[in-house]
């Protein structure tokens, strides 16, 4: 069936069943490939986009049960939002698979609260698996991103 | 992963002789040429055309250089020390150094610890630094030699600085953009002289990071998951259930009626459904219906197969056919040794998956007898050797364009090629150079095996009158990774090494150390670290009993055995991680330390770990490091690698296990099969030994991943007074 979607503020109609989770109308219809598949049952959070403002796994959630909601994905932020700049000031990626979903989770995370304590950045980030281990640096660059430390490392050359 | 092929007996040696190398070749490939070198039989029909500044380098005309890497990128950041080897030599701007994956190209890509196209065994480095520190000085060679002609002025008055040519005297200067058509013509020397280590301006420093973050935090990096293309079908498969068992019948009418579904075809792995998307590849593979052929599955569980192996190592259990202990280290005389105090000790480490984030896929087309891959090929010449045989041409026919992994740990180099070879198959069935992608979910990439195998240590010590150890008797028992390598023989190195070769066995008068490899049919493959998985933790953990026992400090108790055994190395990473631990001051309020070291991959690395028990489970907060690992190219990527490769080792040792019930794997995904998650991991700081300029540089990739496990078993320990010899600590 049609589905019309908001996406990254632009109206994007798509031909799918209405059961397909979304994570695959993002990749597979609309070609926004920076969401990944990582587990298919919301365990690993590298799905994760944004459902107006909230952190939802799209690889569990059916494209029908969007709706009007705005649905945001990495491809959305523009590449210059603080939490992204931290990111590449603190070369937080190593594999960089699962990156969409830590930097969609961690904005959710500073509209909820713009100065996260160590918990409640420990409890955000719970649902985004890394195996390459990058935790240490997610960490370090939402609080980069949140203005409650500076950059320790040196600048980037760009 | 460890060594493909034997290891080298020089940390610079030349790797394998010519013999082997073609042996190894042949084998592999299945005897296609008889008398041929490798590197011929290798790129027959591959595209060798290289550039003015050889296979390494590429400079473009606005003066941009790129590097040719040969080593894939999959997290460990070698792009940056790769770039930053040829930068420091060419002198070149570190802001216009960008990087690229070699095609697949033995002959000229070969992994110099290996003979062939790998990345592995934490190599990427050290068998780059004498060929790129070339490539960058010959192009640089080849730029002042086209500045003194064009200025008609002595090569040896020109510098070259940050992509600038000058030549004092004259107040001349000009860029590479300038000076390209000049350089491109000139023959490069054959020794280019290289830079003195003690003049290095980027090695070493700071500015040495990653060139893809801005790309990975931005979703633009190009995975296997994400190629695109016109045409493009989804190729999933439904495997069998137990390792060994095929395809009997299946009935494909439910899979076909899915929408999107196109085709679904009988493969050797299994039944592929191919679509037109992802979710209808999913849906149709779902809705198959498979009856297998079991007749040759293995049905064993893992606690039975664990019980066996520890039989075995208590010589309680007889040796099957086939079966046969093999020493790999005997010196002195056990058996005439007191035997009383004895601490004896038995480890049990389980299956580990990789469960790297991106599942396993791959990209291939196939038109005839020409196949074209695009995906994380971790071991090029691997790949084509196999894919070669499947579409029955030369291995240099296959065309292989390498992205970036999403992780890999040493899942995506193995002999058999199984998933790259799966994805031939299905796009032979294809055909007409249709492209095809084959996604494996998260269910299948676990239960596929390939895992880090189980292995069951027993170790027997008694000590002399000052508690140090005077006999070491150590039993290993694990299925052998080396088996259906190509070359090979004798004891399975991957196995042993960190027993094999460690300071505490040099440090004992009297040592008999065997391995035995039953068989079983479960696949199994390197695993980052490889031997020293299991083996840095029994030997780290087993030697902070021996010290509690001695009644000594741990740190004083391994400070005297490697003063015994000259390990120098050692001494100076142990001391380092002690004196920014605070070891002799009391630890935090609540936290125990423990202290672990293990070389591996050339490095040495020692970790002192604060933990505490929180809610039932160990947790683990500071991790100071110390590593020697030659010369420091990146600092901040070596530190990286510390940081990361002690979450995966610590993950495996809290949590990780993979169970098999009657041959069938247990666990299904990221819900049963337990990883390290944000609050869990440690902060891990990281300290490099200083080194004399120009020591070459030693692995990173894996060395940071062994070395916790013990660290934390040690501060529990201290803590509780119990050995743990059983990993996972935590069971899900």
């Amino acid at each position: 069936m049609a589905i019309t979607l908001d996406v990254n503020g632009k109206p994007l109609t798509v031909e799918a069943a209405e059961d397909t989770p979304l994570l695959w109308v993002l990749r597979d219809e609309l070609g926004l490939t920076g969401t990944k598949y990582g587990c298919g049952i919301a365990q690993c959070g590298a799905c994760t986009v944004l459902a107006d403002g909230a952190p939802i796994r799209s690889c569990l959630t059916p494209v029908a049960a969007i709706g009007s909601a705005k649905i945001t994905t990495i491809e959305g932020l523009g590449g210059d939002h603080p939490l992204q700049q931290a990111w590449v000031q603190l070369d937080v990626p190593q594999c960089g698979y699962c990156q969409s979903g830590q930097i969609m989770s961690a904005v959710a995370l500073l509209e909820q609260s713009p100065r996260p304590t160590d918990d409640e950045i420990d409890g955000a980030m719970a649902g985004n698996i890394c195996r390459c281990g990058a935790y240490q640096r997610i960490h370090a660059a939402i609080k980069v991103a949140s203005g409650q430390t500076p950059a320790s490392t040196p600048q980037h050359d760009l | 992963m460890n060594a493909l092929f034997p290891r080298r007996s020089t940390p610079s040696g030349q790797g394998l002789s010519r013999r082997q190398l073609i042996v190894t070749a042949t084998t592999v490939g299945g005897a296609l040429m008889v008398g041929c070198s490798p590197a011929t039989l290798l790129s027959v029909g591959a595209d060798g055309e290289v550039g003015a500044f050889g296979p390494f380098v590429k400079i473009a005309a606005d003066g941009a250089v790129t590097v040719v890497c040969k080593h894939i990128e999959f997290g460990q950041g070698n792009h940056a020390g790769l770039c930053a080897i040829v930068a420091e030599e060419l002198d070149a701007d570190w802001t216009r150094v960008a990087w690229e994956h070699a095609p697949a190209n033995a002959s000229l890509y070969a992994n110099g610890a290996m003979g062939a196209q790998l990345t592995g065994g934490s190599s990427a480095i050290n068998n780059s630094w004498d060929q790129l520190r070339k490539a960058g000085a010959g192009a640089r060679a080849m730029f002042v030699q086209a500045a003194a002609t064009r200025w008609d002025v002595p090569a040896d008055e020109i510098a070259v600085e940050n992509g600038v040519v000058s030549h004092a005297a004259s107040g001349r200067t000009a860029d590479f953009r300038e000076l390209l058509p000049d350089a491109a013509k000139i023959t490069p020397p054959a020794e280019p002289a290289l830079k003195d280590p003690a003049r290095f301006t980027l090695i070493g420093t700071d500015r040495v990071r990653r060139k893809d973050s801005l790309a990975k935090s931005t979703g633009q990096t190009r995975f296997t998951m994400d190629v695109q293309a016109e045409n493009l079908l989804v190729a999933m498969v439904a495997h069998p259930p137990r390792f060994g068992a095929r395809v009997a019948s299946f009935d494909a009418t439910a899979a076909k009626a899915v929408p999107g579904v196109v085709e679904v075809y009988e493969i050797p792995t299994g039944v592929a459904v191919v679509a037109n998307n992802t979710w209808a590849a999913k849906q149709g593979r779902d809705a198959l219906t498979v009856t297998w052929d079991e007749s040759k599955a293995e049905t064993r569980s893992s606690p039975d197969i664990a019980a066996r192996f520890r039989d075995l190592a208590a010589g309680a259990a007889p040796l099957a056919k086939g079966e046969e202990w093999q020493g790999f280290e005997t010196k002195g005389d056990v058996a005439a040794q007191p035997t009383g105090q004895a601490l004896e000790v038995a480890y049990d480490f389980p299956y580990l998956a990789h469960a790297t984030m991106e599942p396993m896929n791959c990209v291939a087309q196939v038109a005839g007898n020409r196949a074209r891959l695009t995906f994380a090929s971790q071991g090029p010449t691997l790949d084509q050797l196999n894919v070669a045989k499947v579409v029955l041409n030369l291995p240099g026919s296959v065309e292989i364009e390498t992205l970036p992994a999403g992780g890999s740990f040493g899942r995506r180099a193995n002999f058999q090629s199984d998933f790259v070879v799966e994805c031939v198959q299905i796009a032979r069935k294809v055909g007409k150079n249709r492209p095809v992608k084959l996604v494996w979910t998260r269910e299948d990439d676990m239960a596929a095996g390939y895992f880090r195998p189980l292995v069951h240590h027993r170790v027997r010590v008694t000590t002399d009158a000052d508690g140090y150890p005077a006999a070491w008797t150590h039993r290993i028992v694990t299925q052998s990774i080396m088996k259906g390598a190509p070359v090979g023989g004798g004891v399975d190195e991957t196995a042993v090494e960190g027993a094999k070769g460690s300071p505490y066995l040099a440090a004992t008068p009297h040592v008999d150390a065997q391995l035995l490899t039953p068989d079983i049919g479960v696949p199994v493959l390197w695993w980052r670290s490889v031997g020293a998985t299991h083996t840095a933790y029994v030997m780290e953990h087993t030697i902070d009993q021996l010290a509690r026992r001695a009644g000594q400090d741990p740190v004083a108790y391994r400070r005297a055995l490697y003063e015994k055994a000259d390990a120098k190395r050692h001494l100076a990473v142990l001391d380092l991680a002690v004196e920014k631990s605070g070891w002799a001051e009391p630890a935090p309020d609540g936290w125990t330390r423990g202290v672990a070291v293990h070389e591996c991959f050339g490095s040495v690395v020692a970790q002192v770990a604060e933990v505490k028990m929180e809610n039932g489970e160990p947790k683990v907060g500071r991790v100071v490091t110390a590593i020697d690992c030659g010369t420091a190219i990146s600092p901040d990527q070596i530190a990286a690698q510390m940081e990361g490769g002690t979450c995966y080792g610590l993950s495996a040792a809290l949590y990780g296990e993979v169970t098999l019930t009657e041959g069938r794997v247990d666990q299904t995904n990221f819900d049963t099969y337990r990883v390290l998650r944000h609050g869990e991991a440690p902060k891990v700081e990281t300290y490099i030994v200083a080194q004399p300029a120009g020591t070459r540089p030693t692995g990173v990739g894996e060395p940071g991943t062994p070395v916790i496990g013990p660290a934390v078993a040690n501060a529990l320990l201290a803590l509780t007074g119990e050995a743990i010899t059983a990993q996972p600590f935590v069971k899900v």
